[in-house]
């Protein structure tokens, strides 16, 4: 059950963060769903074998990171956690893929091992450009941004219902099986427990709602949530919007690495 | 099982994102005209109690392995397609936002393998053909199995095809199918065993929970899933062939694919084909073919001059973007 522990007490970690006031935290949401969006965009434009030409959209991540006071250790253990998946799907590229390609003068390298790079890399760039702007936003700015950007509003009320009872539910759900294992139970149930087990939890969901439901009408609920505070946007959203994606289409369009290390060297052409 | 944002091209992921975005909305449109609000707070504390479940493990008999509950298909049992999508769907957003499973960009492709395969095709053609109201508690155990079954094959095909025809991994549609195939069947079973016991724990405890009669599969609802399917075929199908990369799987193998995909392979194909001849492809295709064809004829120049200066730029580069990071934390 530890694993249900740990990713609610991850999530709570996230809304801690969120909570509190930085630079990335003050901006409106909507300026930074539509900044990542681009970002995002960007990053997986590039032919499958970039390495280099993807290097200077790290800036992005790390200027999220450092104005929204991210930890890194705590950014960095997500990574970890999501990175099989993309190890999984990328490991067998150098296996596949031997066409030698020269990546230096006198260098060759199979294609199947600069593609895993780049796998490994853009998967990088985008788990950590999502993270940092989560744990810099909150679930509330964030669907309240997707809400202004024209995400129906049925579908945000439901992600703010679920962020809301996750927790509960994920609560009652971790003390069951504490109490399961208080008595006794060890290992994971078999079906049939598992089914009473899950399903009481399952009962206490249907009841729960109806109790919600029944508060919601007291208090003079239509069927739509509407938001707690209205968005501002400030001239430091236009700079953040503009600027990044102004970056983005240069760093797209010009082999940066490639110009600043003629600059540095004076070589090449 | 959930697609990443590192193995999707922009077309792929951009084509998965605007089939899913046009379910969510058109089920947003189905559940805000439904008269009663009360589902909308029943939906959220679905959502959050299929959340809670996926993270409880049960004993897989006679294996020593263990499995949990996905959810779509349970959701679609109790809520109907239309609210089980936005509930499913609101817990993936959550997921990919907090646990990065998948990613922002992969996220649609994600609604799709994992929301409206189960819902849209896995419970309106498999369960509720085999678990007709009033079924024997067997009859439901063995419909839920299958349409479990069935909606994560076809997720696991639709990972496959994705992540083919985007071209960033290198795995060939073939082996790559015939290793997620086995591994999702297993994963089905079990997913669906636990979506048995719970229906059938339902059943047994509060009965009046269970819709009573079968929500009619309706029309218009079929016809939006088919044009967002024929959509996607048709985006994908665009896509496939003029991949620079000169991957091996050729037009045969693309072509034994699609018998694969058999029940719906008609349909895809024709859709496809009327798709392709509308004026709204040509210009998804065009930035991107032309970047990859960009970056394919950067590659073989290479000089000695040249490289010494990528490798100084690429230190220069990181260099700049770590006091950059010191430089903005500085300064709050």
């Amino acid at each position: 059950m530890s694993r249900l522990e740990s990713a609610l007490a991850d999530l709570r970690l996230a809304d801690t963060l969120a909570a509190r006031d930085t630079g990335l935290s003050r901006l409106d949401p909507r300026a930074k769903i539509v900044t990542t969006l681009a970002f995002l965009a960007a990053v997986v434009s590039y032919e499958r074998h970039t390495v280099v030409a993807l290097l200077p959209f790290l800036l992005y991540p790390v200027a999220l990171v450092s104005m929204g006071e991210v930890p890194w250790r705590w950014l960095a253990r997500k990574l970890a956690l999501a990175a099989p998946f993309a190890v999984l799907m990328g490991i067998a590229n150098p296996v596949l893929d031997r066409a030698p390609l020269e990546v230096a003068h006198g260098v060759t390298m199979a294609g199947g091992w600069i593609s895993f790079g780049s796998i490994l890399l853009r998967f990088a760039l985008t788990v950590t450009a999502a993270l940092a702007v989560v744990a810099g936003t909150g679930m509330h700015a964030l669907c309240a941004g997707l809400a202004a950007l024209g995400t129906p509003r049925v579908f945000t009320a439901q992600l703010l219902f679920l962020w809301r009872y996750a927790f509960v539910l994920g609560g009652e759900g971790a003390r069951m099986a504490t109490a399961r294992e208080a008595r006794g139970g060890r290992g994971s149930p078999t079906l049939a427990v598992y089914g009473s087990l899950a399903g009481h939890l399952l009962l206490r969901a249907f009841e729960r709602a109806e109790r919600i439901h029944r508060a919601m009408l007291a208090r003079g609920f239509d069927g739509e949530i509407r938001p707690s505070r209205a968005l501002r946007w400030s001239s430091r959203d236009t700079v953040f919007v503009v600027g990044w994606v102004a970056f983005f289409v240069a760093a797209r369009a010009v082999y940066l690495p490639l110009l600043l290390g003629r600059l540095l060297t004076g070589l090449g052409g | 099982m959930h697609m990443a944002d590192a193995l999707l091209s922009p077309a792929v992921g951009g084509a998965m994102w605007v089939a899913s975005a046009a379910t969510l909305a058109v089920c947003a449109r189905k559940v805000s005209a439904r008269s009663e609000d009360r589902i909308v707070p029943l939906m959220g504390v679905l959502g959050a109690f299929v959340f809670a479940a996926q993270m409880i493990n049960f004993a897989i008999p006679g294996t020593g392995s263990s499995g949990h509950l996905g959810g779509g298909l349970l959701l679609a049992i109790l809520l109907g397609p239309s609210a089980a999508f936005l509930a499913i769907a609101s817990v993936l957003t959550v997921q990919a936002l907090f646990f990065a499973d998948g990613g922002l960009l992969a996220l649609g492709a994600n609604l799709f393998n994992i929301g409206v395969l189960p819902c849209f095709v896995a419970y309106p053609l498999l369960y509720r053909p085999l678990a007709p109201a009033g079924s024997s508690r067997a009859r439901v155990g063995i419909a839920a199995s299958v349409a479990a079954v069935g909606g994560l094959l076809l997720g696991a095909t639709g990972v496959v095809l994705q992540t083919v025809a985007s071209g960033i991994s290198s795995l060939p549609a073939g082996p790559f199918l015939a290793l997620m195939l086995p591994i999702h069947l297993a994963i089905g079973l079990a997913e669906g065993l636990a979506t048995a016991a719970l229906v059938l724990f339902l059943a047994k405890a509060r009965p009046d929970l269970l819709p009573a009669a079968p929500a009619p599969l309706r029309r218009r609802s079929l016809a939006g899933f088919a044009v967002a399917a024929a959509l996607v075929a048709g985006v994908l199908s665009w896509f496939a062939s003029p991949q620079p990369d000169g991957l091996e799987w050729s037009i045969a193998r693309a072509a034994g694919m699609a018998e694969l995909k058999a029940p719906e392979g008609g349909m895809h194909g024709s859709m496809a084909r009327l798709q392709s001849t509308t004026a709204l492809l040509p210009d998804y295709d065009l930035p991107a073919s032309r970047a990859a064809a960009q970056g394919e004829a950067a590659w073989p120049e290479v000089n000695a001059g040249k490289s010494f200066a990528g490798l100084v730029g690429a230190l220069a580069t990181l260099g700049l973007v770590v006091a950059a990071g010191f430089a903005l934390r500085r300064r709050r």
